[in-house]
């Protein structure tokens, strides 16, 4: 009897987890796995008298033909510049607060504001800014710089740099939080004693800070990286819609007027295959940043 | 001291000072650019594009509440943001309590593969997705984009309340098994009660990112009575003729949410942020 009441007691004990894991499980399958194998198997097709044919890689050769495509490439690589750029002021930032100077913790409240605005709405926002007409170039005006008053976001050549401009201003406060986060948790001691040392602030930005903040540094720049390669759609219909002409056309914005404007899935979900590839490897990169920050505290 | 270095240390605040500053007033702009367009007529707003507002006029508001099915937008944004934030949240912790407190074999694959999927961003699997939803009868309905967001809430939603649960001492819950407590037992009278911070945390940092999303509600909400606050905002950029202090009034009223829900939960949100990211 009592042996059976064992048994029965082990095998609940291994079906529970289950039982507790099943909902997330069947909503990550439905949202994550089923459409990532069904994006595989529809980069391979075409359809043809209302049924898909197999066609191997006939849609990855033709969009590696397609200018629109490459120049979307090209632009989402050209846009990785704002990261050097967000780590750089982020950790002056970051650094210059942690001074504690005064008003700091306004500072970080103000400083943090723009990462919580919607895209949308800063993006609309800044286009009335850039705007021919706009507050910028009225400024400019008011103070004699006439000659640097320009369409920001309707010419070729400054619609991209004017983009990059805003997505800096609105990501940046993520990596002050972080940075600053990870300064607060450095133990003052460290500090303090090489203060007594007779460092001055720059070596002890060197030898201390900055040292301590390397992971942070590492996991920030990874992020960018992926937010850059694959979130900033937003911005982009926001401001520009991808023109002039397509000089602001990125990956997303590709596949989001492919699949869904021109109705082309099997090119669109082609395009999609080679952004999760190329983000994989910087996903791979962040767990086994993950892993080894984890492995260094709690092993569960 | 010397007073070379005292003359030095004066010049750092002051450099600090400063450039702390000119970031916070460039942060702040647009924001400030918002808040006095709105109250603005368009003709205060085309000759003096930065100063005060000079007649604190409230009809932009009304415009915008006029406008563009503003109420129905705004409702649409509340339904999705509130469903998927709170079946997010139950089913999260469900899974974060398996990970945490329960012994099963791949345990730790499994979490890396959730974790992993923390990153992986949307727009690759819109294609797929919208394929299946429209076979399923699932676009422009509440519920299908509700279980969009949910699944993508997900992986940061167990990862975050994983660690959390992580920290609730075993010898609590040990306590409880020996009293005769089952496991659900455990998770709902004992793990969350305790972990009301996290859950608050959580709540805050899903809500402000479904409230601001913008891809999958063009995608999944397309017919004109189900479109999101974000996706009307985002249109009336394509317009030839903007109203743009009616416009602005309408961008205020959608942010002041994000800023009540950032003032009550600052605190918790940046742990969130921050807890989110390596240690």
């Amino acid at each position: 009897m009592s042996s059976l009441a064992t048994q029965r007691y082990k095998l609940s004990r291994k079906i529970e987890p289950l039982l507790f894991l099943a909902p997330a499980l069947i909503i990550i399958g439905f949202i994550f796995a089923y459409p990532i194998v069904r994006l595989t198997v529809l980069s391979f097709q075409r359809p043809f008298q209302g049924q898909m044919l197999f066609v191997g890689f006939t849609n990855f050769k033709a969009i590696f033909k397609d200018e629109v495509f490459l120049r979307a490439a090209l632009n989402n690589l050209t846009l990785l510049i704002c990261v050097p750029i967000m780590v750089f002021f982020a950790l002056i930032l970051a650094i210059f607060l942690f001074d504690r100077i005064r008003g700091w913790q306004f500072y970080r409240t103000t400083l943090f504001l723009p990462y919580l605005l919607p895209i949308t709405v800063v993006g609309l926002i800044f286009s009335y800014i850039f705007q021919l007409s706009g507050v910028l170039n009225d400024f400019l005006k008011a103070i004699g710089l006439d000659m640097f008053v320009f369409d920001w976001l309707g010419s070729t050549k400054l619609a991209l740099p004017t983009l990059m401009f805003v997505i800096v201003w609105k990501e940046v406060g993520f990596g002050i939080i972080l940075f600053l986060a990870r300064l607060m948790s450095v133990e003052e001691e460290l500090f303090d004693a090489a203060k007594i040392d007779g460092a001055n602030w720059w070596r002890l930005q060197f030898h201390i800070t900055i040292p301590q903040l390397a992971t942070t540094i590492e996991f920030f720049t990874i992020i960018s990286i992926i937010t850059i390669l694959s979130w900033v759609f937003g911005y982009v219909y926001v401001m520009t819609g991808g023109g002039p002409g397509n000089a602001t056309m990125v990956t997303e914005l590709f596949i989001y007027q492919t699949g869904f404007r021109y109705n082309q899935m099997n090119i669109a979900s082609a395009v999609s295959v080679i952004l999760l590839l190329v983000t994989g490897i910087f996903i791979f990169l962040e767990l086994r940043l993950r892993e080894r920050s984890v492995a260094l505290e709690e092993i569960p | 001291m010397k007073p070379i270095n005292r003359l030095l240390g004066f010049l750092g605040s002051f450099i600090r000072q400063a450039l702390v500053i000119s970031a916070t007033l460039l942060s702040l702009f647009p924001v400030y650019f918002m808040i006095v367009s709105a109250f603005k007529n368009r003709f205060e707003y085309i000759e003096d594009k930065w100063g005060f507002p000079k007649s604190f006029n409230l009809v932009n508001f009304s415009t915008a509440f006029a406008g563009e099915k503003f109420f129905i937008r705004f409702a649409n944004s509340t339904i999705l943001t509130v469903g998927s934030v709170l079946i997010s949240l139950f089913v999260a912790c469900l899974a974060a309590y398996a990970f945490a407190r329960l012994e099963f074999r791949g345990k730790r694959t499994l979490f890396n593969i959730i974790l992993s999927l923390m990153v992986v961003p949307p727009v690759v699997m819109i294609v797929p997705l919208f394929v299946s939803m429209v076979r399923w009868k699932l676009v422009n309905t509440y519920h299908g984009t509700i279980l969009i967001y949910t699944g993508l809430l997900l992986p940061f939603s167990i990862y975050l309340m994983t660690n959390f649960f992580r920290t609730i001492p075993r010898e609590i819950i040990e306590a409880a098994r020996i009293d005769g407590c089952s496991s659900l037992g455990i998770f709902w009278s004992i793990m969350m009660p305790l972990s009301a911070p996290a859950l608050i945390t959580l709540i805050v940092v899903n809500a402000l990112w479904v409230w601001n999303e913008l891809l999958i509600a063009l995608v999944f909400m397309q017919k004109d009575e189900l479109k999101t606050l974000m996706v009307g905002i985002a249109a009336l950029r394509s317009r030839n003729y903007v109203d743009i202090p009616a416009t602005m009034a309408g961008l205020l009223i959608a942010t002041i949410p994000i800023v009540i829900v950032y003032m009550f939960g600052q605190r918790y949100f940046i742990r969130g942020l921050t807890g989110g990211a390596v240690k």
